[in-house]
């Protein structure tokens, strides 16, 4: 199991333990953290499942490819850390990954 | 019938159009509801918002892989979709596409009175709604009081471009709707800021090509930020703050265009008196009816126990439905179960025989 922490706007975190080869996304669904709409359901098609990779984890985690570039256009208030969860898989070489919720899914 | 075009659209139809059922939604359920209908001699029109049919499969991932449709171990939305136009085509379904069901009423004879925000009319025997996750819609960028601008310096559409001559106007996004209306717009606009979040476009290389030699020449000004915040009063803004690499800015802007894209909501499915559970219409699971004898709902926007929003339940769905459409359609008609494989009636309908 590989540990992932949500850290809310206010603040408020919470850590859960995922299985390798979901993706952070569904792992967020599982674990009923708010702020993760996944309106589409991981299809890589709507950015309501935006996080923001926490600057430490940003080289492990590695870039948007350009289909979720494009789609992160839909999303609020993109940073550089912003990451579509549902397009992050889990694997040993993220335990321990931090993401930030954003204040406004669209 | 003289259904011979299969995408009649708009508003043209002297009077309403009599038919005995309306299909809302041209999504997978909405589309084997075409048949499972057909084969029982129930004609149908079909009505979308989108400009084509698939729905969320057209929409949000025709090149998505899908795995669960029984006998087809991988499919993608598009040829989902376009496997159902070629299945439903013997029972030439009338098509009225980018069009809402707005209004749906009960008439005194026991029809349905449809009408669409096009002004389209229909008085059905009996309606399927099909619609999903619910109509596509403009996202609405989370700025605190942008509704109270809504329609009035806030646009997700322009229908006249006449009526955005002289404004500072500020089109946000990067694809080919935000270019498009770039282009279109400059000529008549006092000022015309482009804002996106990166200096990449979705949108056409001809249309980006096109904004950037307007950039050049300074009829478009391209701004590379994210908009944070908007002023103004009584619905009329004047400008936006917008978050830049440099740091905040605040441009001038008595018009938006934001272009984010689509989402899904219930929409006027909501004020048609249907019992609702967590915005999903209730249905029972003999006939998936509404509370509303001769109103069904299938597929994703239906809910009852143990439902799964899966597109072969909603395949299940429409073929009980058109079970007890029947019953309503013909009262008087004697409906005999039969299978496509050795019915020589039903192959006549499919015209295999």
């Amino acid at each position: 199991m590989t540990k992932i922490t949500f850290i809310q706007p206010d603040g408020d975190s919470q850590t859960v333990d995922a299985e390798n080869g979901l993706t952070v996304m569904e792992a967020a669904k599982l674990n009923d953290i708010a702020g993760i709409e996944a309106e589409c359901g991981g299809a890589c098609a709507c950015a309501t499942c935006h996080v923001y990779v926490d600057d430490a984890w940003r080289e492990k985690v590695g870039k948007a490819t350009d289909m979720e570039e494009d789609m992160l256009d839909f999303a609020f208030d993109v940073r550089e850390g912003s990451r579509l969860s549902c397009q992050i898989k889990i694997s040993d070489a993220i335990d321990g990954l931090v993401v930030r919720v954003p204040a406004k899914q669209f | 019938m003289a259904e011979t075009n299969p995408t009649v659209s708009g508003a043209d139809a002297a009077g309403p159009i009599e038919t005995d059922a309306v299909i809302i939604g041209a999504g997978p359920c909405g589309l084997f509801a075409v048949f499972e209908l057909g084969l029982l001699d129930i004609r149908a029109h079909v009505i979308d918002i989108l400009d084509r049919p698939g729905g969320q499969c057209a929409e949000l991932y025709p090149e998505k892989p899908i795995y669960d449709v029984p006998a087809l171990p991988v499919v993608t939305g598009q040829e989902l979709t376009e496997r159902l136009m070629e299945q439903i085509k013997p029972f030439s379904p009338v098509f009225h596409f980018s069009e809402r069901i707005d209004s749906l009423n009960k008439e005194a004879d026991g029809r349905f009175r449809l009408v669409t925000d096009a002004g389209t009319e229909f008085i059905a025997k009996v309606v399927v709604i099909a619609a999903g996750g619910g109509s596509f819609t403009p996202k609405r960028p989370p700025l605190n009081g942008i509704e109270d601008y809504e329609g009035k310096s806030v646009f997700y559409s322009v229908r006249k471009i006449e009526s955005m001559r002289g404004h500072d106007i500020v089109i946000v996004g990067g694809g080919d709707s935000a270019l498009d209306w770039t282009l279109n717009l400059a000529p008549v606009a006092k000022s015309l800021t482009l804002i996106h979040r990166r200096d990449e476009f979705r949108a056409a290389p001809h249309s980006v090509e096109k904004m950037r030699k307007m950039v050049e020449e300074a009829s478009v000004r391209l701004l590379i930020g994210q908009v944070t915040g908007i002023e103004g009063s009584n619905g009329q803004l004047s400008a936006l703050d917008v978050k830049t690499a440099s740091g905040q800015e605040k441009i001038a802007c008595t018009a938006m265009l934001p272009f984010f894209g689509l989402t899904m909501k219930l929409g006027p499915v909501a004020d048609w008196g249907l019992n609702l559970h967590e915005n999903l219409i209730v249905v029972d699971t003999e006939r998936f009816e509404t509370n509303e004898h001769g109103i069904f709902a299938i597929g994703d926007i239906n809910t009852y126990a143990g439902k799964l929003k899966l597109i072969l339940s909603g395949f299940h769905e429409a073929a009980l439905m058109a079970q007890a459409a029947h019953k309503i359609v013909y009262p008087d008609k004697k409906l005999m179960f039969q299978y496509t494989t050795s019915s020589s009636s039903l192959q006549k309908k499919l015209g295999v025989k």
